[in-house]
């Protein structure tokens, strides 16, 4: 075995203990608030994963993020939900059958949620791969409207606009970041696979990889549909996180919130997506100290609703127009490359 | 060839990410010592360790309500009102209140995070909160979970408060507010047939609408059209339109006030002489403003205040003195609400004689009879409030209080 | 249902879709020479639609005026927008381009928050705009009559300027090669200023006429509206300026006319939209009208 690689599986080791340490410090030392953040962030990284394989690896300019996300949290929300809740729940109209009995464990839920939304997405795929560019941004934006407003209008399925509640809570540290590590490690195996290589060569040039006998149509559908599937699961997870969700939540500025994350990161990067989903999630709520009275030299400037926003809109241009392709553009932060750095500097 | 290498590094970038966090502790207020350090227990257990708040002296009260985005208009006014029974009572158990104020930005999300954030780092020991029943739905499952009384001010969804113990209200609840409303269309009016137009993406609108019609239907009546609508949307003179000629008596519309008082203008432009009715969104002192001569005559359902009262209790008549020495505007029921929910709160804390969550729990439950600006307030077993209903009209460019009544469930 | 019925269907359509029409044509101009999906449009037509306000409540200005003024002020906020958040990132990949204009979006819809205040505002209409005519059994607001026949104005105005005219035909040229055209001499960022100009310019007029129409000002105003816009500017096919006021009515039209033929599935009105989008895109792959654009290779 080439020591390198040795070198690199024991960081890889390392550095799983040391989350799983942190984990297990933060679940000791941290305040329900501060959990809150971190699950979200783990979210975030999985939708943010996910959107960056199917635009970032794949070059398929996909707005229908939300739409994958609705389908995996409704589906895991009804699976988890008892069925004698799901009865009280749904005040106007009784749930239909299989909705109002279907049960299942967790684990089993969340698989499940993120293999509906694959479905829908190779459906949905199917057709509207075959557009180009924008056209297929919206496109796919207009399917993940059309799930939001079947929601509203099936209040037998979804319970329409009043939503679910009462989503028992089981999403914790150790299921997100246990499902955005399987999530990170899927994604790195696909990209540095043969299927990964085929993916970029039909994202930097389609026509090319067409003459070198890539069948196009058949990755860009796989790439895709493995995209809804982690966008499902996602969406499942931060149902059980949020215990509560209603149509309103999915509408389209969700898809693009998913989108700023993978940008900001730079499209076809796994390390800048994770790196500015972090940033992006802990930059949201940490900017919740400008609509606060603020006490600066003796002034008291009294807080301002929707400054907050302003703020952070702010942030975000500023990102972009200065590091025009993300935190990270197509780089990757790696073990070889931490360590040519330090060789590059015992040499100097 | 590196296969699995990209894999450390973004767990160690992880790991630097809950140092990122980690390191936002240390520009925070210096407010819990001990509690922060001992170890957090899972969320729902036991909260015992309030003791930080319990121990510095000042009590503090979590507020989380929609100051921007879509429910923004109910949202201020509702802080308002909390921001003036909190002037009026600063203390209680001879401890300083004070008032930690989020916006939710009318977002789920941002509702759940608001309230984990009250919570946690702000030390409530109760919350108030919010306008918008799903608002409060998301943020009742934290607080709920983490043991901490919460009142709503006016979320009326009946989902709200159903099988929780911490959380409670001061409003009726939409059941109570459609039989309300179909009671006043068919025995005072003396409709026989409603039309409802209803925003489906809006979860208040859709229960409101729901309970309106099953009352109605029951009292005898008929619905002859139930047209939709989305969120958002701005022309509804399709849907007007195709009321319109099935000749209701009476159009019952559970919109938010903006969005009503569009309504009703395309209605008073496409000639609607039938009788327009709303629900408790629609109270708001600048519907006039907004809705000029379209919203004459009509009339809504909504807690039993209104400045226009001619019988007024003692404190409805300081609350609105009060407001009005201080303030243009006129104050309306979501004021009252924010009001009142700080006062049952102050009341609970000084029956309770502690600010311990469960002990302020447990006195909220047991509110009885508590004169407030909307009347004498009852918690009932479901946490709910009981009130009667109150009827407003516009006449003459005014909001004039019309009437009290008791629905026929 | 009654000739009448429909005739009254078929005047709200027109209104309704001669102001996505207008709103669509920002879209469209701007897409056409910078490929760019200006995310910031439906705030530029809330800005339009406040200012003309503030006019005539704040300042006194007649109608006349205000909106004159509004539309210049607005024109320029448009052409600002471009020279801040745009322009340096023209060599940019067009992804960042668009994150730049959700950033900007977001930023002039909070600042209109902070400024403006969430809660809605009225909007006091010039009488004369809002006196039903009674035509038989139709009752026709006339302002139902002047947003069509103004946009029409608007547009032709616009057709002249592009077709007609020297800046026009270098807006043609720039959204044909803008490397070339720089050297043959186009003054490109001229052209590209002027364009974000006459879109803002076309969102401010939209903008107030949308707030006559539908009587309220809030700082979310433009949201929904820009949406729809932008889905008619792709239905038209982007970048053709007939195709976004095609797509305009034709979404204008469609969505009064599922309601009053359907009134039981009026809560589904968006999907049908997007079905059909969707439907049209499947058969014509670049909208109604659009140009195919050629694959490099």
């Amino acid at each position: 075995m080439d020591p390198k690689y040795k070198r690199n599986y024991a960081f890889n080791g390392i550095a799983v203990l040391l989350l799983v340490g942190a984990l297990f410090w933060s679940r000791g030392n941290l305040d329900g608030y501060k959990i809150q953040i971190m699950n979200l962030i783990a979210v975030n990284i999985i939708l943010a994963l996910s959107l960056n394989l199917i635009y970032g690896f794949t070059g398929l300019f996909s707005l229908g993020h939300a739409g994958f996300m609705a389908i995996g949290a409704y589906t895991c929300s009804l699976l988890i939900l008892p069925a004698t809740y799901k009865q009280t729940m749904f005040l106007l109209q009784a749930p239909m059958w299989p909705f109002s009995v279907m049960h299942a464990p967790f684990f089993v839920a969340v698989i499940i949620a993120g293999l509906a939304a694959a479905f829908f997405g190779f459906l949905i795929g199917l057709p509207v791969l075959r557009l180009g560019g924008d056209y297929l941004g919206i496109a796919t934006l207009g399917f993940a409207e059309i799930i939001r407003v079947l929601a509203n209008n099936m209040p037998r399925v979804t319970n329409g606009a009043l939503g679910l509640k009462g989503i028992p809570s089981y999403s914790n540290l150790w299921w997100n970041y246990g499902w955005c590590l399987l999530t990170l490690y899927v994604m790195v195996r696909l990209v540095r696979s043969n299927f990964g290589n085929a993916l970029k060569a039909i994202r930097d040039d389609e026509v090319a990889a067409r003459a070198m006998g890539i069948n196009t149509f058949r990755y860009r559908l796989t790439s895709f549909t493995i995209g809804a599937f982690f966008a499902g699961v996602g969406g499942a997870l931060l149902a059980s996180l949020l215990t509560t969700i209603d149509p309103r939540m999915f509408i389209f500025t969700l898809t693009f919130n998913v989108l700023m994350i993978v940008v900001t990161g730079g499209l076809g990067s796994i390390t800048g997506t994770i790196l500015a989903g972090i940033v992006i999630t802990v930059l949201l709520e940490w900017l919740r100290f400008v609509e606060n009275p603020i006490t600066f030299a003796g002034m008291t400037v009294p807080g301002v609703p929707g400054m907050r926003m302003v703020v952070f809109s702010l942030a975000l241009l500023f990102i972009i127009l200065f590091r025009h392709q993300g935190i990270m553009g197509r780089r990757e932060f790696s073990w070889d490359w931490l360590f040519g750095l330090f060789r590059k500097r015992r040499e100097a | 060839m590196k296969k699995g290498l990209v894999l450390g590094v973004i767990v160690v970038i992880a790991v630097i990410g809950f140092m990122m966090i980690q390191g936002q502790k240390a520009p925070e207020a210096p407010a819990p010592e001990p509690a922060a350090e001992a170890p957090a227990p899972e969320p729902a257990e036991e909260p015992e360790e309030e003791q930080a708040a319990v121990e510095s002296g000042v009590i503090h009260v979590g507020v989380y309500l929609p100051l921007t985005g879509q429910n923004a208009f109910g949202g201020q006014l509702e802080l308002d009102g909390v921001k003036m029974a909190h002037e009026e009572k600063p203390e209680v158990l001879g401890r300083k209140v004070e008032l930690s104020v989020v916006d939710n930005k009318s977002d789920k999300v941002e509702s759940a995070n608001a309230v984990k954030r009250l919570i946690e780092r702000d030390n409530a020991v109760a919350v108030i909160g919010s306008y918008g029943s799903s608002l409060a739905m998301a943020g009742g499952e934290v607080a709920e979970s983490a043991g901490i009384p919460m009142i709503g001010t006016s979320c009326t969804n009946p989902l709200v408060t159903q099988g929780k113990k911490y959380i409670f209200r001061v409003c009726f609840i939409d059941p109570l507010q459609g039989a309300g409303a179909a009671t006043y269309a068919y025995k005072v009016i003396g409709a026989r047939k409603a039309a409802l137009l209803t925003d489906v993406a809006n979860d208040y609108a859709v229960g409101l609408a729901g309970f309106f019609e099953k009352s109605f239907l029951k009292l005898g009546g008929e619905i002859v059209a139930k047209l939709n609508y989305n969120s958002g949307d701005q022309d509804f003179t399709a849907q007007l339109t195709e009321i319109i000629s099935k000749e209701p008596d009476i159009m019952f519309i559970p919109a938010y006030f903006a969005e009503g008082a569009i309504i009703m203008k395309q209605a008073q432009e496409l000639g609607v002489d039938f009788q327009i009715m709303g629900g408790d969104a629609m109270d708001n002192p600048k519907i006039v403003e907004i809705g000029g001569d379209a919203v004459e005559g009509f009339v809504h359902t909504t807690f039993p205040y209104d400045p226009s009262m001619k019988e007024m209790n003692p404190v409805a008549r300081r609350f609105t003195d009060n407001w009005l020495a201080k303030r243009s505007d006129d104050p309306n029921v979501n004021a009252a609400l924010g009001y009142d929910s700080y006062m049952i709160l102050i009341d609970a804390i000084e029956r309770a004689g502690s600010a311990d969550p469960e002990a302020i729990t447990a006195a909220l439950a047991a509110t009885k009879d508590f004169e407030g600006v909307t009347g004498l307030t009852t918690i009932n077993e479901t946490h709910d409030a009981e009130k009667p209903i109150g009827i407003v009209q516009i006449k003459d460019g005014k909001k004039q209080y019309i009437a009290t009544i008791t629905p026929e469930l | 249902m009654s000739l009448a019925m429909f005739v009254q269907h078929l005047l709200n359509g027109l209104t309704l879709g001669s102001l996505y029409a207008l709103i669509a044509i920002g879209y469209t101009m701007v897409y056409g020479i910078l490929r760019l999906i200006n995310f910031a449009h439906g705030e530029i037509f809330m800005l339009g639609a406040y200012f003309v306000f503030w006019g005539v409540t704040l300042f006194r200005l007649p109608w006349f005026i205000a909106v004159i003024g509004a539309i210049v002020v607005t024109s320029f906020a448009g052409i600002i927008v471009d020279r801040v958040a745009y322009k340096p990132l023209r060599n940019a990949p067009r992804i960042s381009a668009l994150i730049s204009a959700i950033g900007v979006s977001f930023f002039l819809q909070n600042f209109a928050i902070v400024v403006f205040s969430a809660i809605p505002r009225e909007v006091q209409r010039p009488a004369w705009l809002v006196k039903v005519i009674i035509v038989g059994k139709v009752r026709i607001l006339p302002l139902t009559l002047v947003v069509p026949a103004l946009s029409f104005v608007l547009m032709m105005g616009l057709l002249y300027v592009v077709y007609k005219t020297k800046p026009g035909l270098g807006m043609r040229a720039i959204s044909r090669d803008i490397e070339t055209s720089r050297l043959m001499g186009v003054p490109v960022n001229r052209i590209i200023a002027l364009t974000f100009g006459m879109g803002s310019a076309l969102a401010a007029a939209s903008g107030i006429m949308w707030a006559l129409r539908y009587p309220q000002l809030q700082p979310v105003m433009g949201v929904i509206p820009g949406f729809k816009a932008f889905i008619a500017a792709v239905f038209g096919g982007i970048g053709s300026i007939q195709g976004a006021v095609i797509g305009g009515l034709i979404l204008g039209l469609m969505e009064i006319m599922i309601v009053a033929f359907m009134p039981s599935l009026a809560g589904f009105r968006d999907a049908f939209a997007f079905i059909l989008l969707i439907i049209i895109l499947l058969i014509m792959p670049t909208g109604l009208m659009g140009e195919k654009l050629e694959d490099k290779v």
